[in-house]
């Protein structure tokens, strides 16, 4: 029996892998949970209003985009648009080109992981290092992250200090502590000899043209100190309407995908460095990318542009804790990845057909989001587009035999005796080998088969009807 | 590349058209999302001392206690904003070697060092920095201790508020905490790229 994919993933997870992605996730939303109702009266109010909010936004990209790009270019940056995964590398390139830039020093960005851009850089001739500690671990190691907040959440510290001597950081040492400060110092001087500094950014908004650039490590404070060039990449799906709702979405964003109050650093750029200040960029791009987003807006999923990825839905997700990050093979996995990916994948999406289905729609996922977002309807809704298109389904049981009982009283009747029949036969005679697995460690229980005819025949020839 | 602006714009229009009525704006009391129970009443540098110790960060009020923090951890050789360093030299021993300008060059010869905040923020714990008042962006995050100078009237009370006065400087930095990861094993470590110790000295 063929699975599908996903499963075939799951099923092929090293132990040890399973079981730390499994404990992380865990404490991290057992934390977040504390928190939020420790410190906020009615935290599900304010999932609503944040979701409310960024629904707003989405709704009217075309009243807010154009009040972004104003702002951004009155403040002195340039604004560019990009379509495509191709046109938005194309257009990085062609800013470090006319630079004469070769380096690239690289904040975490999911965009940039979408367009595969520190790939198309590399065939270029251009070096782009990415510097938060866990990509930069991917990077080593060509490997691809996990988890949206925790990239290297399937590694454990031994693989990580053999990456590390490979690439000649230093002899075999797996303290936690000397990895992250082995990494520090060769970084530091990366991001000092790079022409190009590049970040994404959590959220955009309308009202100033503010972008705001959440991270933990300072990675992205540092590509902003140390270079002379800023490229923002950013979907354009982050507006949110006025300043004043950055307040709502920071307070629960670093509560939802880490349990902190706030990030470490939250960073609000405007535009380039002032003219008093001597470090920073002197020039700096914006470039705003669809990829994809269009059609989701056209789609009735729209909803999922709401997500501010801050990695809640994974951890909370009973699938995800079992199958990990790269079971979903695309670069936004668990609950928001299986609405996402398949949707953003557009001519490719029966090859992520599969993802909406690897869920028992428990609903845990759009209780933790902090934007409210109703995933398992969105699931749902991807599950009929797959039937819909034809979408092939594999391992899923043929429903025809079931549909014939269930409209034939006869056959009806005649199964129920076969039921009977199942009390007596051993279970290896079961033709369907998820059951067999299954009842290999279980005893079947009696069948009790139509024993509600009977005993409704009887109740009725008591009550004399 | 204007075409490619057109483009999407159109497809935008394109996806929201079919829509009856598009979702509204919601009003809402930005105090919902305000820890009010825990400011009402209280001195907010004291606050602010009790919650950035909580993110992991130190609030000093004076100067030579910061001096001993520092002489404690060998901490000897640092960079101090020009226009602070008046106020703190006569504090500073001869152990001490002060530069007043930062050569990128030479990073990690700062073991600290001291900037201007342009205020902080009582109820998460945070220092706010800007280009207006950050004499040297790497000065204040490239040595292993940062040392904020946060004055007491700027001190907000909470995210909120903080939002509210963002003013338009176009680089405004809140820092909560030391820099930090727990991307090894989810083990918490301090000092990635930026400071491994924050310390505010509310003045
Ligand atoms: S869908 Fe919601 S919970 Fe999941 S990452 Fe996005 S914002 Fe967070």
């Amino acid at each position: 029996m063929r699975f599908q994919q996903i499963d075939q993933f799951a099923a092929e997870l090293k132990a040890d892998t399973r079981a730390s992605v499994y404990q992380s996730t865990k404490t991290t939303h057992e934390k977040r949970t504390k928190l939020l109702f420790d410190q906020f009266t009615d935290p599900n109010r304010l999932r609503e209003i944040a979701g409310e909010i960024k629904q707003h936004a989405i709704e009217n990209l075309d009243t807010y985009l154009p009040q972004v790009e104003a702002k951004l270019q009155a403040a002195g940056a340039q604004v560019h648009w990009a379509s495509t995964a191709e046109s938005a590398c194309e257009t990085v390139l062609r800013i470090m080109r006319a630079r004469g830039a070769t380096k690239m020093v690289k904040a975490k960005t999911m965009v940039s992981e979408e367009i595969e851009l520190a790939h198309f850089l590399e065939k270029h001739g251009c070096e782009a290092l990415e510097t938060d500690l866990g990509e930069f671990i991917i990077q080593i190691d060509h490997d691809h992250p996990s988890h949206i907040v925790r990239p290297i959440i399937h590694k454990n510290r031994r693989e990580i200090a053999q990456s590390f001597e490979r690439e000649g950081l230093g002899a075999y040492n797996d303290d936690p502590g000397t990895i992250t400060r082995r990494a520090r110092h060769f970084l530091r001087h990366k991001y000092l000899a790079a022409d190009v500094g590049l970040t994404g950014a959590n959220f955009v908004s309308a009202e100033s043209g503010r972008m705001v650039i959440v991270t933990n490590e300072g990675n992205s404070r540092f590509c902003l100190a140390a270079t002379k060039c800023h490229i923002a990449l950013i979907g354009i799906e982050k507006i949110v309407p006025r300043d004043r709702d950055l307040g709502l979405l920071l307070n629960l964003l670093g509560r939802s995908g880490t349990a902190q109050d706030l990030t470490v650093y939250t960073e609000f750029i405007g535009g380039p460095k002032s003219a008093a200040q001597p470090d920073g960029p002197e020039e700096m791009h914006v470039i705003f990318v669809d990829n994809g987003r269009t059609e989701v807006l056209a789609s009735d999923c729209r909803d999922i542009l709401r997500c501010i990825r801050c990695g809640a839905c994974l951890n909370v997700c009973p699938v995800y804790r079992q199958a990990s990050g790269h079971a979903y093979r695309s670069v936004y996995p668990g609950p928001v990845g299986a609405v996402l990916s398949p949707l953003l994948a557009g001519e490719k999406f029966p090859s992520l057909a599969d993802l909406p289905k690897a869920s028992s729609l428990c609903g845990a996922c759009h209780e933790v989001c902090p934007v409210n977002i109703p995933i398992p309807d969105l699931l749902l809704r991807l599950r009929n587009k797959a039937k819909e298109e034809g979408v092939p389904s594999p391992g899923t049981p043929p429903m025809g035999a079931w549909a014939l009982l269930a409209t034939q009283p006869t056959v009806w009747k005649a199964s129920l005796f076969g039921g009977k029949l199942m009390n007596h036969l051993p279970t290896k005679m079961i033709p369907v080998p998820a059951l067999q697995a299954w009842a290999d460690k279980r005893e079947l229980p009696r069948w009790r088969g139509g024993e509600f005819r009977k005993w409704m025949k009887e109740r009725k020839s008591r009550a004399g009807l | 590349m204007s075409t490619e602006r057109e483009a999407i714009f159109s497809r935008i229009r394109g996806a929201l058209a079919p829509l009856h009525e598009r979702a509204p704006l919601p009003q809402y009391d930005a105090e919902i999302s305000v820890m009010r129970g825990m400011i009402a009443g209280r001195d907010l540098a004291e606050l602010l001392a009790e919650r950035m110790k909580r993110v992991g960060s130190i609030a000093l009020t004076d100067v030579a206690a910061l001096v001993a923090h520092l002489r404690e951890g060998k901490w000897l050789r640092g960079y101090v904003d020009p226009a602070l360093w008046p106020g703190l030299a006569p504090h500073f021993g001869a152990d001490f070697t002060v530069e007043q300008t930062f050569d990128r060059t030479r990073v990690d010869d700062y073991a600290f060092g001291i900037t201007r905040a342009s205020g902080a923020i009582a109820e998460s714990g945070t220092i706010i920095l800007n280009d207006a008042t950050t004499s040297r962006r790497l000065g204040s995050l490239a040595p292993w201790v940062h040392v904020a100078v946060v004055e007491r009237a700027t001190i907000f009370s909470d995210v909120t508020q903080a939002v509210a006065a963002l003013g338009d400087d176009r680089n405004v930095v809140w820092c909560t905490g030391p820099s930090k990861t727990a991307d090894v094993e989810g083990i918490l470590i301090e000092g990635v790229h930026g400071p491994g110790v924050q310390i505010a000295l509310i003045v």
